[in-house]
């Protein structure tokens, strides 16, 4: 179905049943429990989930197949989301010519960006890519003022002249992005014995998004035009031999994966029309490195995995702070509570850096595969079948 | 008719003159064989053809056309396989996939975008991929994945790759070394065969003599980068400038 395998149906449907039920499964604990603050079923974290694991799913396309590296894929982002802001202001307030348009400009600008960094590889194309986002950076910032509004951002305000849909139609408020009079920040709350889920629309939406995006990165793993790019990884010079021209199928690869990453853009401007240069800070295109990677490079579930977990780590580890700290150890001897305290602080808070950077070498050194790597391999051995990882 | 046409090929490398003045007429459907001692110039040779390495002087002519100065894919799209000395595979990848690609090189040209076609529905490619493994005595290592393939099992593969792009001129380099005595003679029936039914002209580099004297239609011999003798099989086995190369290299 869907020109897609059994297990590949099979592994689309369990992401869909994930995202779908993603407002019950992310807040396991009651609002009242003192764990509440470790549920991450709020909208704007959600959002931020799906978002990134779209970003991730894309870069994968080029770094997971290809072995390109890119740590310039941050300025996509940013150009995405500066067209959408944009076609926000100027055409209306509906998001969805701001999404297509947002994908078609980053398409553009990675297919320029591209054309010129594919010239090399290895850290040279690493590098190439890194100063071309490092550029877009310092001019989106300064010279481009206009365009981006510098450094206080771009955002929607209230005489736009949104030409589809007619200014703010008098109601003296900036209207907000909506799909079709349905407003992204629009939720329904149910109240569950103790439990609080909240379905939101912007989030619903872009979960659809990262199912589509995800179906199509499947069918493109699967293609043989999937097969070349996993050749090119394999031995490049080979597939020259073999009469494959590598540079177009790279080209091609990185013109998705820039496409993928300004569709994320337009999603985030949807939610939330506002967008900084720091969108396309080299921090920015490294974090997509670290979510696949952490992940599983080259396999098909392992960015959205990864993309999942760094955001939560992000914004949920950030949050614990000393006094949090000393009321959870507080069951313990008066000596033991500060001694705990002081050992765990450094890692959550400001610290949650740390947490995440350890718990990256603690994977990249056990793990090859990434998590989902050692996911599949753990089934294995306790199914005694012959672990045979995603994408390996 | 002349398949291909090499007329004085120099190639230096520093000091070392790899190619002296090279001249090489193979016919169409033809099996030429080249020989020679270690560091001769063999592999020099087949890289000027594949544009791994460009000649000095001299020129390179494919049924007419140049091949110098032009991309690999482009000589291989023209109708130029190669099997490497050093067995180049996807490592990475199955054995079958290994021979789909270049099917489907051959099928669809240097560059196609073809991102939604399930990989699946290609049933004609994955059989031609079967087909040559089987002729090559592998019908049963499909999903193995390349790299854990025994070095006789990497050259076979390699041969597949090349043998199921269906080439006007084969280019093999060694495709016996490491392999075992009936592999060896498998690979050579499977060449005689192909090379009888199908008229795909080759030219094999061999140390193996037994695998030279049971193909070759005719033989060059190759000494410091020179061809110092060009003839039928039958007038290269007793030639006395042969046998001093041979022994010269040994030394
Ligand atoms: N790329 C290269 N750079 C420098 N020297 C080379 C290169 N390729 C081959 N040679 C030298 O050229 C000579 C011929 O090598 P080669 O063609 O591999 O010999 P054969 O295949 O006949 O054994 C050798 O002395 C080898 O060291
Ligand atoms: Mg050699």
């Amino acid at each position: 179905m869907l020109g897609l395998s059994r297990s590949d149906l099979l592994m689309l449907l369990f992401v869909l049943f994930l995202v779908a039920a993603a407002p019950i499964l992310l807040n396991p604990f009651p609002e009242a429990s003192r764990f509440a603050q470790f549920n991450a079923g709020y909208p704007d974290l959600m959002q931020r989930f799906v978002i990134f694991a779209i970003f991730a799913v894309g870069f994968n396309i080029l770094f997971g197949l290809t072995g390109y590296l890119s740590f310039g894929h941050a300025a996509f982002l940013g150009a995405g989301s500066y067209a959408g802001v944009w076609m926000l202001k100027l055409l209306t307030i509906n998001v969805l010519p701001a999404i297509i348009v947002s994908t078609l400009v980053a398409g553009v600008f990675s297919l320029i960006i591209g054309y010129i960094s594919l010239r090399r590889s290895g850290i040279y194309f690493s590098i190439l890519t890194l100063a071309f986002a490092q550029m877009s950076f310092a001019l989106a910032a300064s010279v481009l003022t206009p365009i981006t509004g510098g450094e206080t951002g771009l955002q929607t305000a209230l005489n736009d002249p949104r030409i589809l849909d007619g200014a703010s139609s008098g109601t003296g408020n900036i209207p907000a992005p909506a799909l079709f009079g349905l407003e992204m920040r629009d939720s329904i709350q149910i109240d569950f014995g103790g439990w609080l889920w909240t379905f939101n629309v912007g989030y619903y939406l872009s979960a659809f998004i990262l199912l589509v995006a995800f179906y199509l990165s499947i069918r493109i793993f699967r293609s043989p035009f999937g097969m070349m790019l996993k050749a090119i990884k394999s031995n490049n010079q080979r597939l020259s031999y073999t009469g494959i021209n590598p540079r177009p199928y790279t080209l091609a690869a990185f013109v998705i994966s820039g496409m993928y990453a300004g569709l994320a853009g337009g999603l985030m401007v949807a939610m939330d029309p506002l967008a900084g240069a720091e969108r396309m800070q080299w921090t920015a295109s490294g974090e997509v490195v670290l979510m696949v990677i952490l992940g599983g490079v080259g396999s098909l579930v392992g960015p959205v995995l990864g993309a999942g977990l760094i955001k939560y780590a992000e914004n949920i580890f950030s949050k614990i702070n000393e006094s949090l700290l000393t009321q959870w150890f507080a069951f313990m001897p008066e000596g033991l509570t500060d001694f705990m305290v002081t050992i765990v602080s450094p890692f959550v808070g400001k610290g949650w850096h740390l947490s995440l950077g350890l718990m990256f070498m603690l994977v990249v050194t056990f793990l090859p595969g990434g998590l989902i790597g050692g996911v599949t391999g753990l089934f294995g051995r306790i199914f005694g079948r012959r672990s045979k990882a995603q994408g390996e | 008719m002349s398949a291909l046409e090499v007329r004085g090929v120099n190639k230096r490398f520093g000091g070392l003159q790899a190619l002296n003045d090279v001249n090489l007429t193979v016919e169409e459907g033809r099996i030429h064989a080249i020989i020679g001692p270690n560091g001769a110039g063999k592999s020099t040779l087949l890289n000027c053809f594949v544009g791994r390495l460009t000649p000095d002087s001299g020129t390179v002519m494919f049924h007419g056309k140049s091949l110098l100065g032009i991309q690999p894919y482009e000589i291989n799209q023209a109708g130029v396989s190669r099997v490497f000395q050093t067995p180049e595979i996807f490592s990475d990848l199955t054995v079958l996939e290994n021979v789909m690609i270049p099917a489907l090189a051959h099928r669809d040209g240097k560059f196609e975008f073809n991102a939604l076609r399930p990989m699946r529905r290609e049933k004609d490619i994955q059989k031609l991929a079967v087909d040559v493994l089987e002729d090559l005595g592998m019908p049963d290592k499909h999903d193995m994945i390349a790299s854990s393939m025994s070095r006789g099992d990497k050259r076979r593969l390699e041969m597949a790759m090349g043998l199921v792009q269906d080439p006007k001129l084969l280019l093999l380099d060694e495709p016996t070394a490491g392999m075992s005595r009936a592999d060896t003679n498998n690979t050579i029936e499977v060449l005689r065969h192909i090379g009888d039914s199908r008229g795909i002209t080759m030219i094999i580099i061999e140390h193996d003599m037994h695998v030279v004297f049971s193909l070759a239609d005719r033989i060059s011999v190759l000494a410091q980068g020179t061809v110092i003798v060009e003839d039928q099989p039958e007038n290269i086995k007793g030639n006395v400038k042969v046998q001093e190369a041979y022994l010269g290299g040994a030394q």
